[in-house]
């Protein structure tokens, strides 16, 4: 190898001139000019990188790639009331799509019912409002659950939302052991990012090994928890930080799982990924690769799985809703497509892609459709299927894989430090990582240093308006009369019972999936579920922190 | 003189908070005091911060499409309080057809996502009491 000559001082003056003094990813990342075999000569092959299907799955899980089977094109949507979002999902599926993705409204996914107070202009805006097994029932109507999977970004109330599930499919004669689908139901990135907790930690985490132990008994096929490092992300982090705080995650459910007395082997391969694309390019394509690699080495060394189901990371990705921007709305569609192909060349195994609109409002039908056309067509037309990590073995990305790498294990060392994330959540360390990068990353586009087109650059002042998704309060009407009409037909002592016998669980140590079954089964409404653990547990109120 | 006293809150069952807390830190960069008063404030709380604050400026963080219900209310009760002088800003996702109507019951500035945190910066300063009385 030949080794680089030093500059000397009137060589450097004499380099040609470049358009900035030093180049960053939009993480901050510094990035040199030129990358070649010297930064990779500590590569090993078969370590660190290995052939697609091999551990440490640097190159993909599959040894086929998407030559065998694409991704899932999984695109996210929910609004109004179930049959309004009941009708988008036949939409979907007739377009094409391949699986089911619920948005909830933030009322549900705060586990409370359209009457209360907080719920004010909130049913039906930010996705579906469900609020109890009714409204389940309505979302899913023509729909067999039987035969599609479905996926359901629900985190404090997953138990009870995914009970609703259940139960529907159990109505509609679908065996439980064949059902297939993914709960996010991951309550440490609400507390570091998303903010929709609603039990303090502790209590959260044993919900959680609750429905691992449910699952890998009765529902042995349903991932059981998306470890999501989309909402870090979207909260400001770095491409570094999201990667390291949701393995960091998962290693603590993981930690928790054993702890609850759990097999690795029998609950691991049930936990999925969630990650961000941003925009810069091969920042994120670098995080995908060694997300594999970090979560399969951890695994094997750190708790001992045998399993390579549970060292293989599986992960779903969305495009980055917070690149969208209000001005110039086509641009997104841009940069939704770029973002769409650095999960594709990064491996993903499902994929949501973000509609124009969506800095603006909820998508509309349309701009939903060509957001789904965006994966179709990197799919179908620019041949990128057509061989496994086709980026493996470049200089920079390599380089990048193992600098993410190495900065991952940094944090993971942090982490520990404190004594695990459960800790370092309740320090506030993950959050103010966080709003120190999304602070830097705001200076640098106010200054000018980062650029947003059509933001602060190539600017338009004159922009005609775009068609939006404008959502009444219908929904919240229909919604409201439901919960009292509800409330007058149900049977409600056995709504009581079930309840009392909820609160016994939460109390003590039985699994509480199996009464919050029975709640369901009663036509129990989320916030009464919610509630019943809130009397029993406390809430969780974060310090403000700025 | 006294600094500009900013109530940044986010009411609503909401919990994205990277705006707030960035416009939080950009207005206390800018020489003004600024109380954040975290996640899940009711428009009653937001008034009573603002009340007790002594604010000139109550800046909003709405993502969720609640802002048509939270707005009329929040405005009510500053009249009922007196504080009808308060300069109240709305920030996030807030389709244009409600842009007027926002503006008739008194929101001033109303401010999309990818504003520049100068432009707002620039506001507060040009359109808040305690400038007009430096003059």
């Amino acid at each position: 190898m030949t080794p680089k000559p030093v500059e000397s001082a009137s060589a450097v003056a004499d380099r040609p001139k470049e358009r900035a003094r030093t180049f960053t990813t939009i993480s901050g990342r510094p990035i040199n000019q030129l990358y070649t075999r010297e930064d990779i000569a500590a590569l090993e092959y078969d370590r660190d990188l290995a052939d697609p299907g091999q551990f440490p799955y640097t190159r993909g899980i599959h040894p086929t790639g998407y030559r065998g089977k694409l991704w899932t094109m999984r695109q996210f949507a929910g609004f109004g009331t179930p049959e309004e979002t009941n009708e988008r999902y036949k939409t979907l599926l007739a377009a094409g799509g391949t699986g089911l993705s619920v948005a909830f409204d933030l009322p549900t996914l705060m586990g409370r019912d359209p009457d209360h107070p907080l719920s004010l202009g909130e049913v039906g805006k930010c996705g579906v409002n469900i609020t109890s097994l009714a409204d389940m029932e309505r979302l899913f109507e023509g729909i067999t659950l039987g035969d599609i999977t479905t996926s359901m970004t629900i985190n404090s109330p997953a138990p009870m939302i995914f009970a609703m599930y259940l139960v529907v499919a159990e109505k509609q004669g679908a065996d439980w052991s064949k059902l297939s689908g993914t709960i996010q139901n991951d309550i440490l990135k609400e507390f570091i990012a998303q903010k929709e907790y609603i039990f303090p930690p502790r209590p959260s985490m044993r919900l959680i090994t609750d429905i691992f132990a449910f699952c890998s008994k009765e529902v042995p096929k349903w991932n059981t928890i998306s470890v999501s490092g989309y909402h870090i992300r979207e909260a400001g982090s770095t491409s570094l930080q999201e990667l390291a705080f949701t393995l960091r995650d998962g290693i603590e459910y993981v930690q928790y799982g054993i702890d609850a007395g759990l097999d690795v082997d029998d609950f691991v391969p049930r936990i999925s990924f969630f990650f961000n694309s941003h925009s810069d390019f091969f920042e994120e394509i670098a995080k995908f690769r060694a997300a594999r690699k970090i979560w399969a080495t951890v695994m094997k060394e750190r708790f001992g799985a045998k399993s390579e189901r549970s060292w293989k990371l599986r992960f779903h990705t969305q495009t980055a809703g917070v690149s969208l921007t209000a001005q110039q709305p086509y641009n997104n569609v841009v940069r939704t497509a770029l973002q769409a192909m650095a999960a594709v060349l990064g491996g993903t195994n499902s994929l949501h892609t973000n509609s124009l609109d969506e800095a603006l409002a909820l998508p509309t039908a349309e701009a939903a459709t060509l957001a789904l056309r965006t994966q179709q067509i990197i799919a179908a037309e620019t041949g990128v299927t057509n061989m496994v990590d086709p980026l493996g073995g470049s200089y920079f990305v390599e380089r990048l894989t193992l600098d993410m790498e190495k900065g991952a294990y940094e944090y993971f060392d942090a982490i520990d430090r404190l004594g695990g994330m459960v800790e370092a959540i309740e320090h506030g360390f993950p959050m103010r990582e966080i709003g120190e990068a999304s602070y830097r990353f705001q200076q640098e586009f106010e200054a000018g240093r980062k650029q947003i087109v059509g933001v602060n650059a190539y600017v338009e002042t004159d922009e005609a308006p775009i068609p939006i998704l404008y959502i009444d309060d219908s929904a919240a009407e229909t919604q409201l009369a439901r919960l009292e009409d509800l409330k007058k037909t149900r049977d409600n002592d056995r709504v009581a019972r079930s309840l009392d016998a909820l609160r016994a669980a939460a109390r003590g140590k039985d699994n509480t999936m199996y009464p919050l079954l029975e709640c369901v089964r009663a036509y129990a409404t989320i916030g009464e579920m919610c509630d019943a653990l809130r009397e029993t547990w406390g809430e969780w109120e974060e310090e403000p922190l700025i | 003189m006294r600094k500009i006293r900013v109530v940044i809150a986010k009411p609503g069952l909401d919990g994205h908070d990277r705006g707030a807390k960035v416009i939080a830190r950009a207005l206390r960069d800018a020489g003004m005091e600024v109380i954040y008063t975290g996640l899940r404030q009711t428009p009653e709380q937001i008034a009573a911060a603002a009340l007790q604050e002594d604010a000139d400026v109550i800046g909003l963080s709405i993502l969720s499409g609640a802002h048509m219900h939270v707005c009329p209310r929040l405005m009510e009760l500053l009249r009922e309080k007196g504080l009808d002088d308060v300069l109240v800003l709305v920030g996030g996702i807030i389709p244009d057809v409600d842009i007027p109507k926002l503006r008739e019951m008194g929101v001033k500035g109303i401010f999309l996502p990818g504003s520049p945190m100068q432009a707002i910066i620039d506001y507060i300063n040009g359109n808040v009491r305690p400038i007009a009385e430096q003059v």
